[in-house]
């Protein structure tokens, strides 16, 4: 093989694996991106079931129950529209408590609720979630 | 005073930076050699004045100069000294300024060090160092200046982050800059071989020790930053996927490539455009990363502030830097002649897929990172998580597991696939065994068992090049490569132990009720309020038997005063065979604690394996060094 045709055949792999590269994150993207979802997004466009997403809004004031295992707690996250109520088992963030803003990360069930396997909550305004501070901006215009 | 006098160190730097630029400039393309003696001295005054700057910062930060906006705003007078003195650079604009003292110091020692670079490929080298420097402190002056002073200055700062206040913070990004931006210098000796189109083996053996250097210290800093995660976050993992741990690990994956591609140009003078193209690519990642950090896109602890001039202004400068070194090679690589040809089953055959799977997983990382950007401008609010790049980096990184135990068992130039097989034996025969033992004792999932099993194959094959062969005769950089490809399983055989066989326990205990996790049995003794420099606490004490072995941990919920928040401090106890780790929730009404406990069998590999690998890297570095100064010793007496 001469020169340039090594050059070549190794010009022609790198390109193919750079399109493979590119093909397989695209297609994995499609299935694992997670989507962020408002209570209102979930009741307006359909119940996204079976894969993972995140959603975000308002813990409701009085909507915090805490189970009797001491470790489970429920509550119901609004965006001035639309209410979902959220089961989430694990230690809350120091931040999470009722009218703040919370990012659950999880999934939705068949009957509308959400069973989350982790919270973010809103920290001072510096750490704030761009999506939270997006969903609280929303609230704000909707609730006005 | 010393925030003026740190303000004028930066001007000189920036000013230096450009003069350095212009002789570099004018001594290239006039082809005036002598003036090499001219550039160097400005790059190491450049590079001085630059960590004057640095120092001053520090100064003013350990003096609590109130007066000084960034102190006001991440530090306060009651903190501890070493937070002080991290906190210089635990925010946005000190960050950056030790991103370019790093940048300065690294191009000062290039001047110093670099003697077996031409005259002229070397004034490239500077220069290109020069330009990066100068549009980094540039960035610094016009829209981040870390010694902006307000008036009237308040008594007392906001005080940092309880997040940073942490040992780690000494040394995680310090570590993490240098290697980040070690890269810079590969960058500029691959822009300086395309000026002067010597590329070749006397340019890749002159790069080889750099991107060494950066390399190791960015293998130390990705895996100090993974155990901080891991400790701080509370959370039991040490990967997050998160996108400033992907600006750490793109940067890493290309100097890993450039590190293999290297070696092929420098002992068989192949992949020259490939390695040219790894160096550019390498340090690229270094600055999409910094772009991502620092320019507020991104939401994390790593993301001080949000201010959308600084991305704008990142952003161009990375425009300008990759664009322009992107055209650079498209114009000039038709000047580098195509390296000597090699069979497809030889070392270099080999390396050329390394190579390869490292791209494509670059690729992917990329892709994930950048992703939720792009569709955030399309107004699509989407995250990229853990799944994602499991799903997509984690086959290949496997794949890539594989070309490792074999690489470094095929012969340079032409090796016969039969021969090559039979030398792969033993590693096959270790898989084999770990993966009937795995299926045999307790089926554990199918990804970590094909982890733990390659993770055995790997080890055997990378200590197979040092059997049989006499420990001293062999070369110390061969000791290097040995070592970090063992590093590489045993971290691998870290990560796949931790996900097959973790155990977690989440449940809410009043004092002096046990609770099982793994073969531990852990009681909560009690709760009792502790003080500490700027923070009071809740800390538990449990204690955790296992066979009557009594360990006591003590897990605490902290309270800082400034800035107002509270973390979840975890505490670990570390066995021979793993860590056991606990965190301390919140109470309830009924008096009860909530508590998550997690046995993390080998967790603790990973990190030993991560250790090793920077420890080959430092082996090999030396080797190499050894062998030169021989050779040197030899040239001179002969």
């Amino acid at each position: 093989m001469t020169a340039k045709n090594q050059r070549l055949t190794l010009v022609l792999l790198a390109l193919a694996a750079m399109v493979g590269a590119g093909l397989l994150a695209l297609s994995a993207l499609r299935d694992q991106a997670s989507f962020f979802y408002a209570p209102s997004d979930a009741r307006r466009d359909g119940l996204p079931l079976g894969r993972e997403v995140r959603l975000g809004g308002m813990v409701q004031a009085g909507s915090i129950v805490r189970a009797a295992d001491g470790v489970t707690i429920r509550f119901v996250v609004g965006d001035g529209l639309a209410t979902t109520p959220v089961t989430f088992r694990g230690i809350a963030p120091d931040l999470f408590r009722e009218r703040s803003g919370v990012v659950a990360e999880g999934h939705f069930n068949p009957d509308g609720s959400f069973t989350a396997t982790n919270l973010l909550a809103k920290h001072d305004e510096k750490y704030m979630p761009p999506q939270v501070a997006g969903a609280m901006h929303e609230t704000k215009t909707l609730t006005k | 005073m010393i925030a003026e006098a740190g303000l004028a160190a930066l001007w000189f730097a920036a000013a230096l930076a450009a003069l350095q630029l212009v002789l570099a400039a004018a001594a290239v393309a006039r082809g005036q050699e002598a003036l090499v003696g001219g550039v160097r001295p400005v790059a190491i005054l450049q590079g001085g004045f630059a960590a004057a700057a640095m120092a001053a910062l520090i100064a003013v930060f350990l003096a609590s100069d109130m007066s000084v906006r960034v102190v006001v705003e991440n530090s306060a007078a009651a903190k501890p000294w070493i937070y002080k003195f991290a906190g210089a650079w635990g925010n946005h604009e000190g960050s950056m300024l030790l991103w370019v003292t790093i940048l300065g110091l690294a191009g000062g020692a290039v001047a110093i060090l670099e003697r077996r670079l031409d005259a002229r490929t070397l004034i490239a080298t500077l220069g290109a160092q020069a330009a990066l420097a100068l549009g980094f402190y540039a960035f610094l002056l016009f829209s981040s200046n870390p010694f902006d002073r307000v008036s009237p200055a308040p008594p007392d700062g906001l005080g940092l982050n309880p997040l940073l206040q942490d040992p780690g913070l000494a040394f995680h990004p310090p570590t993490l800059y240098v290697g980040y931006v070690g890269i810079s210098v590969a960058f500029s000796f691959a822009v300086g071989a395309l000026v002067t189109g010597q590329v070749g083996p006397a340019f890749a053996k002159a790069m080889r020790p750099w991107v060494l250097a950066a390399w190791i210290f960015l293998t130390i800093g990705i895996t100090a930053g993974s155990y901080w995660a891991y400790y701080e976050l509370g959370w039991g993992g040490w990967w997050f996927w998160d996108p400033v741990e992907n600006a750490s690990l793109m940067p890493w994956l290309a100097a890993t490539a450039l590190l293999h591609s290297v070696t092929v140009l420098a002992t068989r003078d192949g992949l020259r455009a490939w390695t040219v193209m790894l160096a550019v690519v390498a340090f690229s990642m270094s600055m999409i990363g910094t772009f991502l950090v620092r320019s507020g896109i991104l939401t994390s602890v790593h993301a001080f502030a949000v201010d959308p001039r600084r991305g704008a202004f990142i952003l161009a400068l990375l425009a300008l830097y990759i664009g322009g070194a992107l055209a650079l090679f498209g114009a000039r690589i038709g000047t580098v002649r195509a390296g000597t040809t090699f069979e497809p089953v030889s070392r270099e055959g080999g390396l050329v897929i390394n190579n390869l799977l490292l791209s494509v997983i670059l690729g992917v990382v990329l892709i994930g990172t950048l992703y939720p950007l792009v569709a955030a401008s399309f107004g699509v609010q989407l995250s990229v998580g853990p799944p994602f790049f499991n799903k997509a980096a984690g086959p290949i990184a496997l794949a890539l597991v594989v070309v490792m135990a074999a690489g470094p068992l095929i012969r340079w130039r032409r090796d016969d696939a039969g021969q090559l097989t039979g030398r792969l034996t033993w590693p096959i025969a270790a898989t084999c065994f770990a993966a009937a033992a795995l299926v045999a004792f307790g089926p554990i999932p199918v990804l970590p068992t094909i982890g733990l099993s390659l993770a055995a194959g790997l080890a055997v094959a990378s200590i197979l090049p040092v059997i049989r062969r006499h420990p001293l005769r062999t070369p110390l950089f061969t000791w290097g490569m040995v070592v970090a490809h063992l590093g590489i399983a045993v971290s691998l055989a870290g990560m796949a132990s931790d996900s097959a066989f973790t155990k977690e326990t989440l449940l809410a205990v009043t004092v002096g009720q046990p609770a099982r996790v793994g073969p531990f049995t852990v009681r909560l003794d009690g709760i009792k309020p502790v003080i500490g420099e700027g923070w009071s606490a809740l800390e538990a004490r449990l204690s955790a038997t296992r066979d009557d072995d009594l360990t006591v941990l003590r897990p605490q919920s902290r309270f800082f005063s400034t800035p107002p928040t509270s973390t979840s401090e975890s505490a670990i106890a570390t066995f021979w065979d793993g860590q056991l780790y606990t965190v301390l929730g919140q109470p309830d009404a009924n008096g009860r604690w909530q508590l998550r406990l997690w046995w993390k069998p080998f967790v603790t590999l990973i990190w030993l394996g991560g250790a090793l690998v920077a420890l080959g890297g430092a082996l090999s570095l030396i080797g190499r060094w050894r062998r030169e100064r021989r050779a040197r010793m030899r040239d001179y007496w002969a």
